[in-house]
């Protein structure tokens, strides 16, 4: 590694690298680089303002209150919020956990009763399935084939006893925008809380926490160019909204989540929020026109592909696609030049296929045979023209030895063999 | 997932891909796996007179570890027997790929392609299946 001697020389380095040196990133729903500018913005808070934001006899600690309290703002200025309503956490994980057993837990007088999405974020579903082990009851409502919930299936789920409902704003695997305004409508005329996972949502599309009717909403520093580590849970107070602390200790976040706040982490998820909000109209308008690069690219090259989840209802940072007859680990395999993700079996631990795709309905197939498309900030016109070339040529290659392609070339039925389950 | 070289090597420079006429009275075919599951396996064998299997072909849809199980036994039918193509374990596809736990199913199911072929072949010969203990069930796992 070269000796790094400015900052200045560091964001050369740094852009250079994502975008020559190794594979091009296309998996900007996994995870964001560091922005420059809010690095910077960070650094002071590691070495010189190093102070603890807790220490309230001398003016290190003060200094640090400042920045932490700076931060709080810009996040709550973000989603319309007020300061006092943020609270800093580890990540949408954290605060994920938070707001289903911190709310399930204090209002559990008042009912037992949860909702949420099949097609949620794993935090949520697993935090649900907890709750389950603790005597609570949890509905997961199936979407339709297009990703979207069904309102009125929805209001068919709701109970005298529900006390909570869950909605990921932003699917992450396919990109797809719930009816927000509506489902917090019709919560909020029944008194029901809404947890918001608006994770994939900020700085994409507009979030306001007032417009949604929101009363939780779970909030993450690395998926907005900040760094990892740090999220936040925005819990509202008027009307009050209350959640038990799932961390005990020195009562930091007036005794919502206790540890000591990581002031550097806390500094570059304000400054990450802030930039998101401002530059999201900018970065939405060209990311929208490489999305579309690639999309049009793919389909002139490469026939029976499908895009997984609603096109229209759907931010332009995520493309979907199912390349039939091809597996997708061996896809991502082929694609070595480009960092991706695949609802394919074989690249997670479980060996089942995505979940989510699974709930649109998509055969297992489809599903095995899914790349996901994360386009960012920093994506460039020659990166999506790389990726179209290297996606006709390994499809191609991959299809020559797939004995589905052949039997779909000779016009056999897939669905009409009996193939042997294993 | 770190891939050994080996099954990169199969993968990105798979031995005998192709087909033989299902038809031909020399060709078995096996064909294990299922879309759904992630993975299809189809294996041809071409046996001569003598009993020998002369030339091997394939086609997988499935990982890159499922597509060099199926390369490399290709390879290690060719020369053998029935019999002996039907010693060929799954245990050694693994070894000789280092596939990881995970990947173990893609040699299973390389084991069953053999079974598979074998059985389809003595099947178009007059069912001489009772020799071997293949059952139908082979294929599944």
């Amino acid at each position: 590694m070269n000796q790094v001697k400015s900052l200045s020389d560091w964001k050369m380095q740094s852009l250079e690298s994502i975008q020559q040196q190794r594979p091009i990133y296309l998996d900007y729903q996994s995870t964001t680089p560091v922005d420059p500018l809010v690095l910077e913005q960070m650094l002071p808070y590691l070495t010189q303002e190093f102070g603890n934001p807790a220490s309230r006899s001398h003016s290190y600690g003060w200094t640090a209150e400042e920045a932490v309290e700076r931060a709080r703002q810009q996040v709550a200025d973000a989603i319309h919020a007020d300061p006092k309503e943020i609270v800093w956490t580890s990540g949408a994980t954290e605060s994920t956990n938070l707001a289903l057993k911190g709310a399930a837990h204090f209002y559990s007088g008042k009912g037992k009763h949860l909702i949420t999405l099949r097609t949620e974020h794993k935090a949520t579903l697993d935090t649900c399935r907890q709750l389950e082990r603790e005597g609570f009851e949890v509905t997961y409502l199936d979407v339709q084939e297009n990703g979207l919930v069904d309102l009125d299936a929805f209001v068919a789920a709701l109970r005298p006893d529900t006390i909570l409902a869950s909605v990921l704003f932003v699917n992450n695997e396919i990109g797809v925008i719930q009816p927000m305004e509506e489902i917090g409508r019709i919560l909020r005329e029944r008194k029901i809380l809404f947890h918001v996972d608006a994770v994939q949502a900020l700085g994409k599309v507009p979030v306001d926490v007032e417009a949604i009717h929101a009363d939780l909403m779970s909030l993450s520093g690395h998926k907005i160019y900040g760094p990892k580590g740090i999220g936040a849970l925005y819990v509202r107070r008027k009307p009050r909204v209350r959640v038990e602390a799932q961390i005990h200790g020195g009562g930091h976040e007036r005794g919502m989540r206790s540890g000591t706040l990581p002031t550097h982490q806390i500094v570059g998820m304000g400054a990450a929020a802030e930039l998101a909000v401002q530059s999201m109209e900018s970065d939405s308008r060209r990311i929208r026109q490489l999305r579309d690069r690639l999309w049009h690219g793919i389909q002139e090259r490469v026939e029976e592909v499908y895009v997984n989840g609603d096109m229209e209802h759907r931010v332009p940072h995520n493309l979907n696609v199912s390349f039939a007859f091809v597996e997708g680990e061996s896809l991502l395999m082929a694609l070595k030049g480009i960092a991706v993700s695949s609802g394919s079996a074989c690249t997670s631990a479980s060996l089942e296929p995505s979940y989510v795709l699974r709930a649109l309905g998509k055969s297992d197939e489809l599903a095995h045979s899914s790349i996901r498309f994360g386009i960012g900030r920093y994506t460039t016109e020659e990166e999506i023209d790389t990726t179209i070339e290297l996606i006709a040529a390994k499809v191609g290659k991959l299809r020559e030895l797939s004995p589905l392609w052949e039997m779909h070339q000779e016009g056999i039925d897939l669905n009409s063999i009996q193939w042997a389950a294993h | 997932m770190a891939y050994s070289e080996k099954v990169i090597d199969h993968y990105e420079n798979p031995r005998n891909v192709g087909s033989f006429d299902k038809g031909d009275e020399s060709v078995g075919t096996g064909m294990v796996g299922a879309p759904a599951c992630g993975d299809v396996m189809r294996l041809q064998i071409r046996v001569n007179e003598q009993g020998i299997i002369e030339d091997a072909r394939f086609k997988t849809y499935g990982c890159g570890s499922a597509i060099a199980s199926s390369s490399l036994v290709t390879e290690w039918v060719k020369g053998k027997t029935l019999d002996e193509a039907m010693t060929i374990k799954n245990s050694q596809i693994a070894e000789e790929l280092e596939l990881p736990p995970v990947k173990i199913h893609c040699s299973v199911l390389a084991e069953d392609a053999i079974k598979a072929a074998v059985q389809d072949y003595l099947q178009k010969h007059g069912g001489a299946a009772e020799n071997h203990s293949v059952a139908a069930e082979a294929a599944s796992h």
